[in-house]
């Protein structure tokens, strides 16, 4: 996505700078987090502190593409143990992990507001929802 | 029982990519109305005497927020709309911007007029990225019809994506994360209305609230009171998931029936309990499905969420836990530490290891975390706990001894 916000003043936001590392690196390296730090004149915890605290900026390096698939409650009453159970044989890797191939990473996330087409998940900004297990081949196929 | 579309009304009819749809379906006729002879003052009485309440989930009455806001003594001040939605079986929002972007901006527009405010942030979650280009596109054709002034001054309307979290909903922790900061609720008070982002008084409301101004401003208080309760005013959207064959979002007036919610529009069988206004929601048990949905009843922020009599009750509520657990933000003790002691003893007891006095636990820590989380994800977080006790103390007493 070209622009996530039209704030002409973010510039001197913490998060907002967080989050254009983010998304050119694909995580926060460490010396990312010291470099805002004398920027803004902060001790490094405190950047560490804003970074750790929120989901979407990773601490770790992540896949091209981040599938986050919703465990909540109204996606877990529309079963979607065998659609999670789909993706993962289909990546060779469970939860928390990135293929080796460096395309995929794989979360369980809470409710991403698609509890109308539960079970669903996230590919990066795209929703999917009435998610079948025999579907999913499919669906990762267009993002290799 | 048919629905009410107030909110709704132009949701499916407009093209939300098209402000001249809007204008032709009677878009922008409140902001006129506004801008050519009400003084913000009788704008703020307006929504005062409509009765409009909060539809976040708070349901703090609209008009005294924005009275106090206005009267605020400050050159700048700010309106912020929360479209966080980050309530478990909470889509609403998402349904409303998708469709309609329009109403929300021209509700912002009339609230900057009458509170004085210039500059409004909209606080998108982090999931709802895909809907920043029509946002922002439908922003841009708002501006070019040259509808975004106050007082002869232009009315920025700002959006920022959420980073996640749930308790960023929370209005506090939303504005430290739009500073920039981590999500993490503030000490009230100061209340937002005196001080609020960046110490300056500022507005905040639900997307659904902003949408209920333009109607009320074209169509006046009095009509507004004629629809709902004597405490609820007007109509509340709802998004009903679960064991439903039809889930999906759906607009009643105040007081309607929630079994007639339930199995009539969404269409549930076999129903067990309902959880009403997501994971902090109350547990509703199918016999005592009648009350009206109302802020004198039951309401919450929109979510519905239907089991049917195949659900264990343990196991749900172990699945709630766990959420709040993970979406505690860990600046309270109770809170921090309470969401994890239930987590786990929930899952003991749904693992068939718990022992009687688990249960009085659960019902002493419920009782610290209402009275000492410092914001209401600690305050709620055991509700459903508290209810399902209530309900079904006799399941969690066959998970027990078995």
């Amino acid at each position: 996505m070209a622009s996530r916000t039209n704030d002409a003043k973010a510039e001197k936001n913490l998060l907002v700078l967080l989050e254009r590392v983010r998304d050119v690196y694909g995580y926060l390296p460490d010396q990312a987090l010291t470099g805002l730090a004398e920027q803004f004149g902060l001790p490094v915890v405190d950047v560490y502190a804003a970074a750790t605290f929120y989901r979407c900026l990773s601490m770790r390096p992540l896949g091209r593409h981040v599938i986050k698939v919703c465990k909540s409650v109204p996606c877990y009453l529309k079963n979607n143990r065998p659609v999670i159970d789909a993706i993962v044989k289909e990546l060779g890797v469970g939860p928390g992990q990135t293929t080796r191939d460096g395309l995929f990473s794989l979360e369980m996330v809470n409710c991403i507001g698609a509890c109308d087409k539960a079970p669903a998940m996230m590919i990066d900004d795209a929703v999917f929802g009435d998610l079948m297990p025999e579907g999913v081949p499919g669906i990762l196929a267009r993002y290799r | 029982m048919p629905q009410k579309l107030l909110v709704l009304r132009h949701c499916g009819v407009i093209d939300p990519q098209d402000i001249d749809s809007y204008l032709a379906s009677g878009g922008f006729e409140a902001l006129r109305r506004v801008h050519s002879g009400m003084t913000p003052a009788e704008v703020v009485d307006e929504v005062k005497r409509s009765g409009l309440r909060g539809r976040g989930g708070g349901g703090f009455p609209t008009g005294l927020k924005w009275e106090e806001t206005a009267q605020s003594p400050s050159e700048t001040k700010y309106i912020i709309c929360n479209a966080s939605e980050g309530e478990v079986g909470a889509f609403k929002d998402r349904y409303i911007l998708e469709r309609d972007p329009f109403s929300l901006i021209e509700g912002m527009a009339i609230a900057g007029y009458a509170v004085g405010a210039h500059h409004a942030h909209v606080y998108l979650r982090s999931e709802y990225a895909y809907l920043v280009p029509l946002l922002m596109n439908a922003i841009a054709q708002v501006e070019r019809k040259g509808l975004l002034r106050v007082a002869g001054y232009p009315f920025g309307i700002e959006l920022r994506l959420g980073t996640g979290g749930y308790v960023c909903g929370e209005e506090t922790a939303m504005m430290e994360s739009l500073e920039g900061r981590r999500g993490e609720p503030r000490v009230r008070p100061p209340f937002p209305p005196s001080q609020g982002l960046l110490g300056l008084p500022t507005l905040i409301n639900n997307v659904e609230t902003l949408m209920n101004v333009p109607w009320i401003v074209a169509n006046g208080a009095d009509r507004f009171c004629g629809v709902g309760t004597r405490e609820s005013k007007g109509t509340k959207v709802f998004c009903v998931s679960g064991d439903v064959d039809r889930p999906g979002v759906y607009e009643l007036e105040m007081g309607s029936s929630l079994r007639e919610l339930v199995e009539e529009l969404a269409v549930a069988k076999d129903i067990k309990f309902i959880q009403v206004g997501g994971a902090s929601g109350r547990i509703v048990p199918a016999e005592k499905m009648d009350p009206s949905l109302s802020y004198e009843n039951v309401l919450g922020p929109g979510p519905v969420i239907v089991f049917d009599k195949t659900r264990d009750v343990v196991d749900i509520m172990c699945r709630t836990m766990e959420f709040f657990a993970e979406e505690s933000c860990g600046k309270c003790a109770p809170c921090r530490e309470g969401t994890q002691a239930m987590l786990e003893t929930l899952a003991r007891i749904a693992d068939g290891k718990g022992v009687r006095k688990d249960l009085k636990s659960l019902e002493e820590l419920s009782r610290a975390m209402m009275l000492t989380s410092s914001c209401g994800l600690g305050q709620a977080a055991p509700f459903p706990v508290v209810d399902s006790l209530r309900y079904f103390g006799d399941e969690y007493e066959a998970h027990i001894s078995a």
